[in-house]
């Protein structure tokens, strides 16, 4: 969908009412969703060969057996069991929303620090348009580089930072890397926002003399909400992947990620222990966007094309 | 803001007022790639009296649009001279001596109706009563108080397009330039619009340069019709038309013999030679 596509003449008198109506009909398909993957989880369990199917000597289908694939019942009935038998020790879910929450901190840190650097590159960008050619390539470049190689780059890199009483701590390695990841989304999504503004548009602020900064804040910055909002949606989405993989890969621990590692480790003796982290995951990843989407309402009125559509 | 440019001031004699626009064999030269040349105008002479209702009218391609831009200085002339209220038409557009209006209304899509109308007021400090009170009147002015807190997206083109107009005539300026503004109407809101304006113009005061490609609609509005040929873009005639004030302009004009007879003169100037009439094919 182009925008002027979207902004052509189009009356919308019943634009809120049909968007509850889609947000409505879209939960409806989520949980479909995971019905439709819970029945082939369960199908493919029950009719399945136990040693898997293997082509050519690789496994194509996994196997069916307890331990690769546990019932669902056993991993919900897992979740509410404590998480070891030391004395004390809290049932699965809860220490995995902890573990989430934990992890959900860190890359809010991540997100924020990486939105707010790939709006000023987008910025930057717009403003300059040499600065456009010769950032953006590298900007592609940089998200090539495998988060794995950097981890423990940056780990190392921050163990020499001591400035006063600052010392530089494992999670902030970890929010580094997710700011990474985020930025990216941010600066592409902004640019294109922020150069959005129709020709006819940039002419009339020429015409009322509005220099750079006024063309702004009353033309560029609100004609790149609609841009800006999915883009930082993705940031979100890529600040937490980037947050778990962070999180295994620099060693720190009390997050999500590690606990899923953790959790897989004792799979052996305990496969359905390991799907509730997994599962903590994904929820996590739907809590960070809708966070995103409530920020999203308060920008509702420069968004009537993606209200409307 | 940083321009120095001392208004040129044309010196004109006392009680003389200073035209709103004149041009002086003005040009303009577009490079397209690989060094190769437009003529998109050549030795354009033309001055707009205050208060005039002129319209550009020709071809497509004969260069009306980049007339309008250089005098609205969004594009620059590459010879001649263009004075704006005796001023350079860069500083003519610092100083805000005109409003604008183009063929697509250009609003914003996340500012109402009354938002819209009150941009460039907001753009140049005016305080936020004075601003409302600004908007409530043009708003009357182009019919559209129940329409105040619209967005863009839920209006027709017309009132769109009402909406541009207001705006272009937010502050108040004694020079209007319009580039086909009612280019994407049907015919008959065209004609209330034109009707409209030739009203809005006459109790403002307002000079204004309009670009059209209907005949009609040039010689209902205008004082004067300046008539375009392209290939190189110039000035091939100017025609006179006397239907008497803006604010006595009415539908029945439309069947006046006066009306009839400007646009037979503007048809002739337009073909070049002196048409045969046949039937009343007025476009
Ligand atoms: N930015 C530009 N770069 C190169 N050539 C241009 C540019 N703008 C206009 N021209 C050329 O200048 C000539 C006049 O164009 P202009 O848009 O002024 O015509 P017009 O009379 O407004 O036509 P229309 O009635 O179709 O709007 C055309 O030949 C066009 O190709
Ligand atoms: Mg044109």
């Amino acid at each position: 969908m182009t925008i002027t596509e979207a902004r052509g003449g189009r009356r919308t008198g019943s634009a809120e009412t049909g968007a509850g109506r889609r947000r409505g009909s879209a939960v409806l398909w989520g949980l479909l969703g995971v019905i439709v993957l819970a029945l082939l989880w369960e199908g493919y369990k029950a009719i399945g060969p136990v040693a898997g199917v293997e082509f050519f000597g690789t496994s194509i289908l996994p196997k069916t057996d307890d331990r690769s694939m546990p019932h669902l019942v056993d991993m919900l009935t897992r979740a509410v069991e404590p998480v070891n038998t030391s004395a004390g020790s809290p049932p699965v879910w809860i220490a995995v929303i902890g573990a989430a929450l934990n992890s959900l901190g860190v890359a809010a840190v991540g997100w924020a620090i990486g939105s707010v650097v790939g709006f000023l590159i987008a910025l930057l960008m717009q403003r300059l348009h040499v600065a456009e050619r010769a950032v953006l390539p590298w900007l592609i470049l940089s998200q090539t580089v495998p988060l794995i190689a950097l981890a423990p780059v940056i780990v190392a890199w921050g163990g020499k930072i001591q400035i006063g009483t600052f010392s530089w701590d494992r999670w902030m390695s970890v929010a580094v890397i997710a700011s990474y990841l985020a930025f990216f989304p941010v600066a592409v999504g902004a640019l294109r926002g922020l150069q959005s503004p129709d020709t006819i548009h940039v002419e009339l602020m020429r015409t009322y003399n509005a220099g750079w900064f006024r063309t702004l804040v009353k033309l560029r910055l609100p004609a790149s909400v609609p841009f800006l909002l999915p883009a930082l949606r993705l940031g979100a989405a890529s600040a937490i992947v980037g947050t778990v993989v962070a999180e295994v890969s620099t060693g720190y621990k009390g997050g999500i990620g590690r606990m899923i590692i953790e959790f897989a480790q004792s799979g052996t003796s305990d496969p359905a222990k390991a799907y509730a982290p997994i599962a903590g995951a994904v929820v996590l990843g739907l809590v960070s966007a809708g966070i995103v989407a409530l920020i999203g309402l308060t920008l509702k009125r420069f968004n009537r094309q993606e209200a409307a559509s | 803001m940083t321009d120095t440019a001392l208004p040129t001031t044309e010196s004109s004699a006392p009680g003389v007022p200073l035209a709103a626009i004149s041009v002086r064999s003005a040009g303009k030269i577009f490079t397209v790639a690989k060094g190769a040349e437009v003529q998109a105008l050549t030795n354009i002479d033309l001055t707009v009296a205050p208060g005039e209702f002129v319209s550009l009218i020709g071809p497509s391609g004969c260069g009306k649009s980049t007339l309008l831009r250089l005098i609205a200085d969004l594009d620059s002339a590459t010879s001649g001279e263009i004075l704006v209220f005796g001023k350079t038409a860069r500083q003519a557009r610092l100083d805000q001596e005109y409003g604008i209006a183009f063929q697509s209304a250009g609003l914003l899509p996340w500012r109402s109706v009354q938002a819209n109308i009150e941009l460039p007021l907001e753009l140049h400090g005016v305080g936020k009563t004075e601003r409302a009170a600004r908007a409530e009147e043009l708003i009357e002015l182009v019919g559209l108080t129940d329409f105040r807190s619209r967005f863009p997206d839920q209006l027709s083109g017309g009132m769109q397009q009402r909406v541009a107009i207001a705006r272009s005539l937010a502050e108040r300026p004694k020079l209007l330039l319009m580039d086909e503004p009612f280019g994407a109407l049907d015919e008959m809101t065209r004609e209330r619009m034109q009707q409209e304006l030739v009203r809005i113009c006459s109790e403002t005061g307002a000079a204004v340069v309009f670009v059209t490609h209907s005949i009609p609609e040039a010689v209902f509005l205008s004082d004067r019709v300046v008539v375009m040929s392209p290939r190189p873009g110039r000035i091939v005639d100017i025609v006179d038309v006397d239907l008497g004030p803006g604010t006595e302009r009415s539908d029945s004009l439309r069947e006046d013999g006066a009306f009839f007879a400007g646009v037979t003169a503007v048809r002739e100037a337009l073909h070049g030679a002196p048409v045969t009439p046949r039937g009343a094919d007025l476009r």
